[in-house]
């Protein structure tokens, strides 16, 4: 074997640039976008027309009205907007990630790619942050509508406070997005067929989505004692259940989004008395302490999109060029 | 200053146990083509991607224009245009586009690339569907991009795999074509193939590669002479006389052994064929076939792998 100390030479970036380029454009003039773009418009403007609806008639005060756009559930129809972005956005960045790589390598593009002289980091990480702006450009486009439907419809500005908790939604969502992108990427790096691919990061969706909550539930009563004696006995318990909850990136997601857009959660768990002094009900955070309440929420979800990707860094590094 | 492009020195890959190239000794001197042939399977395509660095080198040292593919890929990749065995382009994009993307990833200044990329379409005869998609190419069209792909790169080395695969005769004959225009260009061309008679017409020197180490090496002649014998063979076909007796007679004349319906093949130690014809005319015999048989590659390929065969 040579001697490892043998360190390459050349910035692993070069050729960043024109691979993200070509990327964003290529996703920005695909079919499938078309597709992604329709899928997001019939499943974001129904929620948000009907809240709309509703919202006109509240005569009553309240002073972050606007962001009720994105959080009230209309009646007729129980989904919010951001419960319909909660699975917009993985679909969206499942379709955009899921054929990344191995389409490259089934197209035969793949090897004389990488004569040209760029990294494999450089082409990975190219494809990457191409997928994640697609995502961003969608996502605020998408933001932006509802902000302005909301501006015809309900006849009045929002306020500051309101568009900056609005912007830090929008990053949430990006992260969010941008880790089932880096998780399809990873399926794209491990499986030669685009379709296994697809599939399995469907699959790790709908475990989180719908398996996830039950099992993590399900083992928070095996470790619960049988008979909750204390309120620390109770807080254990819950403590559990809500940590194991956390693996899901949706939740993490839907956390930080109510942290965000109802101004007037404290907490994500139970509050103790104690905690309770002082307070008054109801009454709204100013926003640097709704940051400080969500911060763990997005640290967990952009420390989980750079540890998938790196997983995916990792395994494409060690693949085999060669059909 | 040595004038070679390409030194490769006990170059070894292991994939777990197996020696997919086992300790091979490689020289590719400037303005040359070479062959790298063999079966599927040999280690040819193995050995390719090591000289780009594209896979990990297990044993001895590879040195690419003074670069060494482990350390320095980018500067070999610079200057090294590969043809990947059935080369793939985006469909969905133009030819145009499609080189426009690598001059970017080559770092070529926009004026330029424009310039460059139609001169290269222009030396392999696709100018005319410049703005087509690549998903309307045929395969020929498409190694044929991929020719101009390393010309509008100006590489110092063209490698291609298996270039000739998969094409129509006519196809192939333009693609050896274009591959003699790169070595007129002064590029050093390393072919692979298991496809002899073809490659033969344009090699200058080959390696045979069996089971990952290189059997034989040098141009078809000297192949020719290890393995077959040195000799000059030629193909008599004439009637009316007794001719092996009369073709025995000639000077220099070593073997002459039947070959098919009337015909007779010679092999002397120089070129007889004015003896031959001489010969036979002068002897009343009417003589209707006078060839030189020309040493092919194939002959030497099946010869060796038989004599590799009993050995073992």
């Amino acid at each position: 074997m040579p001697p490892k100390a043998r360190q390459r030479e050349g910035s692993p970036f070069t050729g960043l640039g024109p691979v993200f380029m070509k990327e964003f454009a290529d996703h920005l003039s695909s079919a499938r976008m078309m597709v992604l773009m329709l899928f997001v418009i019939a499943f974001g403007a129904f929620p948000v027309a009907s809240s709309l609806q509703q919202l006109r008639t509240i005569t009553e005060q309240d002073s972050y009205l606007f962001l009720r756009i994105f959080t009230s559930a209309p009646e007729s129809l129980p989904i919010s907007f951001v419960f319909a972005l909660n699975f917009i956005i993985p679909v969206m960045a499942i379709g955009l990630g899921f054929d990344a790589v191995n389409s490259e390598f089934n197209r035969r593009t793949l090897s004389r790619l990488l004569s040209q002289p760029i990294y494999r980091d450089a082409l990975l990480l190219g494809k990457f942050l191409g997928g994640l702006a697609t995502l961003a450009v969608v996502l605020t486009a998408l933001w932006l509508i509802v902000f302005g439907a909301g501006l015809l419809l309900l006849g009045l500005p929002p306020r500051g406070v309101e568009v900056a908790r609005g912007a830090c939604f929008l990053l949430a969502a990006i992260a969010y997005g941008g880790v089932w992108l880096a998780a399809s990427l990873l399926f794209s790096v491990i499986f030669r067929s685009t379709a296994t691919s697809a599939l399995c990061a469907l699959g790790l969706w709908l475990f989180f989505f719908l398996l996830w909550p039950m099992i993590a539930s399900a083992i928070t009563m095996g470790f619960a004692p049988s008979q909750i004696r204390s309120a620390e006995e109770y807080l254990a318990v819950e403590q559990l259940g809500l940590v194991l909850s956390r693996f899901s990136p949706g939740t993490l997601f839907s956390e930080a989004v109510v942290g965000l857009l109802n101004p007037e959660t404290r907490t994500f768990g139970s509050m103790l008395p104690a905690q309770m002094r002082g307070v008054i009900p109801g009454a709204p955070l100013p926003l640097d302490q709704s940051l400080l309440l969500i911060w763990p929420q997005m640290t967990g979800l952009i420390a989980g999109m750079i540890v998938v990707f790196a997983a995916a860094y990792v395994i494409f590094q060690r693949e085999e060029v060669r059909a | 200053m040595t004038d070679n492009v390409i030194e490769v020195r006990g170059l070894l890959k292991l994939y777990g146990a197996t020696r997919a190239v086992d300790a091979i000794d490689l020289d590719i001197r400037r303005g040359e083509i070479f062959g790298l042939l063999g079966p599927n399977g040999a280690g040819k395509t193995t050995t390719i991607l090591m000289l780009l660095g594209l896979t990990e080198i297990s044993g001895g040292t590879v040195d690419v224009l003074g670069f060494d593919p482990v350390r320095q890929p980018l500067q070999v990749k610079r200057r090294v245009g590969y043809l990947p065995d059935a080369v793939g382009f985006y469909d969905h994009l133009t030819a145009r586009e499609n080189l426009r993307y690598t001059a970017r990833l080559l770092a070529i200044p926009r004026r330029d690339a424009e310039k460059r990329i139609s001169d290269a379409m222009e030396s392999v005869q696709l100018a005319d569907v410049l703005d087509h998609r690549v998903s309307t190419f045929s395969r020929g069209m498409r190694q044929r991009l991929g020719i101009a792909e390393i010309v509008m790169k100006k590489a110092e080395i063209a490698i291609l795999d298996e270039p000739t695969s998969g094409l129509d005769p006519h196809a192939t004959f333009e693609l050896l074509e274009m591959i003699r225009g790169l070595k007129k260009a002064g590029v050093a061309v390393l072919i692979s193939s298991h496809l002899l008679d073809r490659v033969q017409s344009v090699c200058d020197r080959v390696a045979l590669f069996n089971h990952g180490k290189i059997a034989l090496m040098g141009s078809v002649v000297e192949l020719a002479n290890q393995v077959l014998g040195a000799g000059h063979p030629i193909l008599v076909e004439a009637s009316g006389i007794d001719i092996a007796a009369a073709l025995r007679g000639i000077e220099g004349v070593q073997t002459v052994v039947a070959q098919g319906e009337g015909g007779w093949r010679v092999v002397a130690d120089r070129d007889v064929r004015a003896a031959v014809a001489q010969r036979i005319v002068s002897s009343g015999g009417s003589l209707t076939r006078l060839a030189d048989l020309q040493p092919s590659l194939e002959e030497v390929y099946t010869r060796y792998f038989e004599e590799a065969r009993h050995a073992a």
